[in-house]
């Protein structure tokens, strides 16, 4: 895999598993069939041949997987821990919420957790139940926690390279029907941060997104430029928790229009965070219109019932130009 | 003598009962085993009586109004002591549950310290970098896959620390308990793995956690020895805690012990017994009083006399009564407390 070259996200993600591992002796994988099999989308394929004692098959238990973890970052290793679709992380919440994400408190400082849990998840692949959903909202709600959720090949390997290197616990939100579907250059940058990111420029309305859902607004954004002559801008969020708000507030004071897009549900989804942040931050100076498109509020459907389910970009049209217009 | 004797060998082809080394009076039961030195034997008493110093004063101080919580030892300090001393704290991991006062201690955790966290003194209460242990758990049972993973980690590293966890009898029905046990088994890391059976899990008899005759039979089914050991008895305890240290050391991966015991006191300062037990049976319980035990044991084999036992009782309370004046000069925690070690970032910028 050249650096210049085009890439998909899955290739990315694993490079930047690669250069982690070949960066520091201490970073160890493990999870369920990351080994010989290298995962069930082969984000970890060669690594167990390439990094021999350091990629581990566990057994198919979150909660311990995560809670081992948590043990192998105390014992002094950088642990990389795959759960294999995020939709399980419920089986593993109490050793993530009371345990990996407040350790650092816990222990007044005594211990600091270098955990990163890698989690597939988002629809679009006719998945079965609890395999596509999107759980951001619920992992953002945790204090200690911090959520990263890249949707390009170059924020895949950058956001994970900076997971792996921070000395707190992070979430990292891989989207799945993205792996092999997006593509793009690759840059070996692992310095850079994880501040939100303008996509797409636009002075209109700004369409505020993170994971699959930014390629949802990107699709939109250019719908409503040759179709009604609005120019929408797409920043991408890229980091869920702690938010960026100094890059959100910005980019929406400067449109003065928003429309928050996401695959979660919409009640109390991350969307409702985004709205109230700027609510917050802006209101003694602008009065913005800000609107949400998201999955109601029902179990992620089975099937072809996902296409009515996912914020499409018909939805995101729509909910932009009501922005615009005040329609 | 351990080279030769696999106590869960021996456990597992018996009736079920648990390993004793001492009868209820002291006496040896088990002369073809070797005993402990006898400094060891000295220091287990000195903690087991410091502990009791620490349950009288802590619990006192909760009716006082003066500390919030409490929850005492009594009853449980051959089954901590007695496995304690089998582990190095300079080299080995503390993996406690809540209740292993004596354990924490042993470890390097300053009692001024311990008694500042009680006193909600967080901050002076911090473990010290060079103690390898963790914090008291809360969540019963989740404590059990941190201590797998440490241990993990020596082996991944090729050290030869080992990680001593405790679990109550309640936590044994987590599913924590489940996976962590299974993961132990298949990694096959050095953990030891102390189940306290106390009986109660707040008022929940075991009867009513399980319909299996002894916890330590779960082993089997991880694949992994288990053995069952008097709780009450500070040399059957150490005894085959120590065989399991040796194990886990020498590669030969995880043990579960069971110690079976009795809570004499309450689960907590705000926990009345007297609601779920009957006083009978709780007078049952007080004539296999561990520290009785070991005094009687101590003092036939010429180690203390009924003078040095009451002195040191004395010096106990005395530190425990110094430690506690420290712990109150430690400053109570302020409003900026709740904003510290949330994460890197926010430390940062709290020194800013």
């Amino acid at each position: 895999m050249d650096v210049g070259r085009d890439v998909t996200l899955l290739e990315a993600t694993r490079r930047a598993l690669v250069d982690a591992m070949e960066a520091s002796e201490r970073v160890v994988l493990l999870g369920q069939d990351v080994g010989r099999l290298g995962g069930v989308f082969r984000a970890t394929e060669g690594l167990l041949e390439r990094f021999p004692g350091r990629v581990f098959d566990t057994p198919l238990a979150e909660g311990g997987i995560v809670g081992a973890s948590v043990g192998l970052a105390i014992g002094g290793l950088v642990p990389v821990a795959e759960i294999q679709f995020a939709g399980f992380l419920h089986q593993a919440f109490h050793q993530i919420t009371q345990q990996l994400a407040r350790y650092r408190f816990r222990s007044r400082g005594r211990f600091h957790l270098p955990v990163t849990i890698r989690a597939p998840y988002g629809g679009g692949l006719r998945m079965p139940e609890f395999h596509p959903d999107s759980l951001e909202a619920q992992l953002a709600n945790v204090p200690g926690l911090k959520v990263f959720a890249p949707a390009f090949p170059d924020d895949a390997y950058a956001l994970l390279r900076e997971a792996v290197r921070d000395p707190d616990p992070v979430l990292f939100l891989e989207p799945q029907r993205l792996y092999r579907s997006v593509r793009g250059p690759l840059h070996l940058d692992d310095t850079g941060s994880s501040a939100a990111r303008l996509r797409r420029e636009g002075d209109d309305v700004l369409l505020v997104s993170w994971g699959p859902a930014v390629h949802t607004c990107l699709t939109a954004a250019q719908e409503l430029e040759t179709g009604h002559g609005v120019q929408a801008a797409v920043l991408d969020l890229r980091r869920l928790s702690p938010i960026d708000d100094r890059g959100l507030c910005e980019a929406a004071a400067a449109r003065r229009r928003v429309v928050v897009v996401h695959e979660g549900v919409r009640t109390a989804g991350l969307g409702a965070e985004v709205v109230a942040r700027l609510q917050e931050a802006l209101a003694d100076t602008i009065s913005l219109p800000i609107l949400r498109v998201a999955a109601p509020d029902t179990p992620y459907p089975p099937g072809r019932l996902e296409d009515h389910f996912l914020p499409s970009t018909g939805k995101v049209v729509a909910a932009a130009l009501r922005a615009v217009h005040g329609r | 003598m351990t080279a030769t004797r696999d106590w869960a060998r021996e456990w597992a082809e018996g009736d079920g009962q648990p390993l004793q080394l001492l009868g209820h009076d002291g006496r040896i039961l088990r002369p073809e085993v070797a005993r402990p030195p006898d400094d060891l034997v000295r220091e287990g008493l000195r903690l087991m009586l410091l502990s009791r110093a620490i349950d009288e004063r802590c619990t006192n101080l909760q009716r006082q109004g003066r500390l919030g919580l409490y929850a005492p030892v009594l009853g449980q300090e051959a089954a901590v002591v007695g496995s304690h001393l089998a582990i190095d704290p300079a080299v080995d991991w503390l993996v406690p549950a809540s209740r292993e006062q004596p354990a924490m201690l042993r470890h390097g955790w300053p009692l001024d310290r311990m008694l500042a966290l009680m006193l909600g003194r967080f901050e002076a209460a911090r473990i010290p970098d060079d103690v390898r242990m963790l914090p008291r758990q809360q969540s019963i049972g989740s404590q059990l896959p941190h201590a797998v993973g440490i241990a993990w980690s020596a082996s991944i590293e090729r050290r030869d620390d080992v990680t001593l966890a405790y679990c109550g009898d309640g936590a044994t029905s987590e599913g924590d308990f489940h996976e962590a046990c299974n993961l132990a088994g298949v990694m096959q890391v050095p953990l030891v793995l102390v189940v306290i059976n106390n009986q109660y899990a707040i008022s929940t008899p075991i009867a009513k956690q399980t319909r299996a005759a002894r916890l330590a039979d779960r082993a089997r089914g991880y694949g992994f020895p288990g053995v069952a050991v008097d709780g009450n008895d500070l040399l059957a305890v150490h005894e085959v805690t120590s065989q399991a240290v040796e194990r886990a050391r020498s590669g030969q991966g995880p043990t579960m012990i069971e110690a079976v015991t009795y809570r004499l006191g309450f689960h907590n300062t705000s926990d009345n017994p007297s609601l779920y037990r009957e006083p009978a049976e709780v007078a049952r319980a007080e004539e296999l009083d561990p520290v009785a035990r070991v005094v009687a044991y101590a003092e036939t084999q010429g180690l203390v006399d009924a003078a040095a036992v009451e002195a040191q009782v004395l010096e106990a309370r005395a530190e425990v009564a110094t430690a506690l004046e420290r712990a109150l000069t430690y400053p109570t925690p302020g409003p900026d407390d709740v904003f510290r070690h949330v994460s890197a970032e926010e430390d940062q910028r709290a020194s800013e």
